[in-house]
């Protein structure tokens, strides 16, 4: 929980979007890797992530936010060209 | 692709499960949504998962109240919106689950139609109460195991077919109707962004498989919603003007089977009970289809 | 169907309670109009919809399909940032009770005027306090009128208390349903301008919903902040106290007109050993009763919630007997009014009258009564038959 939780009248959250700060990593038991090589930056796992954890890069490379990532494995199902794969957490 | 939003409305850090269907769909109806939209909600899923206090994932004005009213929370904010903005007034988008649309809601819902106020209700189906623990709402498909409908000696989950909603809403007048499936989030972002832009009231249905109650691989949500819509299950389709298009025309329905045995909450079902479900979904798929050659079939 | 016809702004006009209420809140400047006809109706609405209809009042008026959505459409104007009205009583009261509880959580200063009925079954259309009793615990403040100039007076003080920044908490004006919502009286009808100066334009301070400041209204509250808002709620309502006080004070500098203290009013407790305590209209009737009397006086509570302890303590400091008059029971237990001054009530002698249920008149000689048994060691539910 919050350092210093405010009290905003009526429970009012005035920080908009401000979930970014709840980092999800914890609950990730399978973790995505990616074959740059195979991937032909289509997008498709960004589309269809629940978390909204997979963004382009300056190169146009999709990258995973592993801070949200929750390791659904969606995007490894949904990938046209099977540049995906789902990897049991180091832990 | 190129044409839709990068930006992000309903951000990431939520507590939605993992692989969770109606959280692909809530970043999409929320990039629809845009700048300029102040969203009513209904208690369900998304709303639990998102607005925990002190944090929330949405980037747009946003209220929640209670299970049964985002027709009329959705309706007093329209009115408000209107005696305060002369121009460039803010969309009004309503959410809710099918819980609060097909049975608990649907009277608000209904009333907010009739008036006409400006706005899109977005109904997000994982055809289940899938929030509260999985208990059968209007929206379960028949057979379909949920926590009130167990698969017994005697009754064979649910003894009920969904409500044809979307052509119910049609009947009341609503200017504006599509059904979507989360396996097609384009399709979706683009049915809202019209149901939004149409002057009057406007209704999206959404398919959002739920990973825990429909008891399907948290990797395979998309998976499930495609083949939802490739047998028909899920039959995608606008009516406009009271005319309906279909949006995805099937030239051959998928064996329903495919799609019934991804799911635990169909594993029991015996062969009859199969072919049933199978002959229910063509003639329902058939039936909106021949709807499509008929012109203006509603007000 | 009979109109509404004309008033005078400015002046003396006999309406009824129904008119009046509709009339003060129309001068309140109300954005949205919210409200539904369940059983039983009272005219309030119809009022307001032949002012909106004639151009005479500007505002959105929704006609819902149930006294839910009543509620929930004001609930949702409200959070969009505007001044709104609501009435109802009786079952919509009743159907309404989840939504009062989120519209007082959220903190959402609206106004919904009550005219008191009972509550089913069996059904009954008339009047007793049943229904506001039952809302106790909504998280509402509620102010109850004695006569028609008194609700008028009272919508308009409503919207200062409900919106002062140190109370942001709905209002029920309550008022007896019958005995004053259909009883025509002499009432004077401010004027624009007057209200005007009482009451500034709205402005929303915490709740709005602006795309260009997106906020989230109606969060989810952990275990570790629920009780924190409950807490927050709590001290509003102990701050509404003086804010009660202060803004019925203020109104009788513009308009000369004033409810004892805003709280409670004090009729003829110099000398008086026997006190009658009760709410609404039959306090007209104690007073008429008491006037008879040698050492008999009335305290009227005016304000229910929040509940004024301090003045009912200090009203009382010279009784020996009290008798509370309730038009509502708490079944199992006793009338919820007596059981509440009695919490308090540094005199011991006091004992509970329940009279008035479901339209039952409550005449002199029932009053008389209640002065005679005053403080004996019983309660009473007066005129029944067993």
């Amino acid at each position: 929980m919050k350092k210093g939780l405010k009290f905003n009248i009526g429970g009012i959250i005035d920080e908009p979007g401000n979930s970014v700060e709840t980092k999800k990593d914890g609950w990730r038991v399978h973790k995505p890797e990616v074959d740059y090589d195979k991937c032909t930056k289509c997008g498709v796992c960004a589309m269809f992530c629940p978390d909204g954890a997979i963004f382009k890069d300056k190169n146009g490379n999709y990258k995973w936010d592993l801070d949200y990532c929750k390791g659904c494995g969606i995007c490894a199902q949904v990938c046209p060209v099977k540049a995906i794969i789902m990897k049991e957490e180091e832990k | 692709m190129n044409n839709l939003p990068e930006k992000e409305y309903f951000a990431s850090g939520h507590n939605a499960c993992r692989g969770c269907g109606p959280a692909i769909a809530m970043r999409w109806i929320a990039k629809a949504a845009g700048d300029n939209t102040v969203i009513a909600h209904a208690t369900g899923c998304m709303e639990v998962i998102s607005t925990l206090y002190p944090y929330t994932s949405w980037k747009t004005p946003w209220i929640h109240s209670a299970f049964e009213n985002a027709g009329a929370v959705g309706s007093g904010v329209e009115a408000a919106l209107k005696t305060l903005y002369s121009k460039n007034r803010p969309n009004v988008l309503m959410i809710g689950g099918d819980g609060s649309t097909f049975d608990i809601g649907f009277q608000a819902l209904s009333g907010a139609i009739q008036r006409k106020h400006n706005f899109c209700y977005v109904c997000y189906d994982n055809e289940a109460y899938q929030n509260t623990g999985y208990q059968r709402s209007g929206a379960t498909p028949k057979y379909a195991r949920t926590t009130t409908t167990p698969y017994g000696k005697v009754v064979h989950g649910n003894d009920t077919w969904q409500k044809p909603m979307p052509l119910i809403i049609a009947a009341h007048g609503a200017k504006y109707i599509a059904t979507a499936s989360v396996s097609n989030v384009v399709d979706l972002y683009n049915k809202v962004k019209k149901g939004l832009e149409i002057p009057g009231p406007a209704y999206v249905q959404v398919q959002t498989p739920c990973v825990p109650g429909w008891g399907i691989n948290q990797a395979s949500t998309i998976q499930v919603a495609k083949l939802g819509v490739e047998t028909g299950a899920y039959p995608l389709y606008e009516i406009e003007g009271g005319k309906v298009k279909m949006t995805r025309k099937l030239e051959k329905l998928v064996p329903v089977k495919k799609y019934l045995e991804l799911q635990a909450r169909f594993r029991n079902l015996s062969e009859d009970e199969v072919k049933e479900f199978q002959s229910r979904v063509r003639y329902w798929y058939k039936y909106i289809e021949s709807l499509e050659s008929k012109g203006k079939v509603f007000p | 169907m009979p109109l509404f016809g004309k008033f005078k702004y400015g002046g003396k006009n006999v309406i009824s309670g129904s008119d009046a209420g509709a009339i003060a809140a129309k001068l309140c400047r109300p954005s949205v109009i919210s409200a539904y006809p369940i059983t039983p109706q009272t005219i309030i609405v119809e009022r307001l919809a032949e002012m909106v209809n004639n151009g005479e009042m500007k505002a959105e008026m929704v006609k819902v399909e149930s006294e839910h959505s009543a509620a929930s459409v004001q609930m949702g104007a409200q959070a969009t940032g505007v001044r709104t009205i609501g009435a109802s009583c009786s079952q919509g009261l009743a159907l309404m009770n989840e939504i009062l509880h989120v519209i007082s959580g959220l903190r959402l200063p609206c106004v919904m005027m009550v005219a008191n009925r009972a509550l089913s079954a069996p059904i009954s259309i008339w009047n007793d306090h049943s229904d506001t009793m039952a809302s106790r615990d909504t998280g509402w403040i509620q102010l109850h009128c004695e006569n028609n100039q008194e609700i008028f007076d009272t919508v308009i003080q409503a919207y200062k208390i409900a919106e002062d920044k140190n109370v942001m908490l709905p209002i029920m004006p309550c008022f007896d349903g019958y005995i004053l919502s259909h009883l025509y009286e002499s009432v004077n009808v401010a004027t624009q301008s007057q209200v005007d100066n009482f009451l500034p334009a709205y402005k929303a301070v915490h709740h709005y919903l602006d795309p260009k400041r997106p906020i989230t209204i109606g969060s989810v509250a952990p275990p570790n902040c629920y009780t924190e808002f409950k807490f927050q709620q709590q001290k509003a309502m102990d701050k509404a106290l003086k804010v009660i006080k202060k803004v019925n004070s203020e109104f009788s500098k513009e308009f000369g007109r004033s409810y004892g203290n805003g709280l409670v009013e004090e009729y003829k407790l110099k000398n008086a050993d026997t006190v009658l305590i009760g709410m609404g209209s039959v306090c007209g009737t104690i007073k008429s009763v008491v006037d008879k009397h040698k050492g008999v006086g009335l305290l009227r509570i005016k304000s229910f919630r929040p509940f004024p302890t301090e003045d009912i303590v200090r009203a009382l400091s010279n009784a020996k007997r009290v008798a509370v008059v309730d038009k509502a029971f708490s079944f199992g237990n006793a009338g919820p009014l007596f059981t509440e001054v009695k919490a308090v009530s540094p005199v011991k002698k006091i004992n509970g009258f329940i009279m008035g249920l479901g339209g039952r008149s409550i005449t002199e000689k029932d009053i008389e009564f209640v002065i005679k048994n005053a403080g004996v060691e019983k309660n009473f539910w007066v005129n029944v038959n067993e």
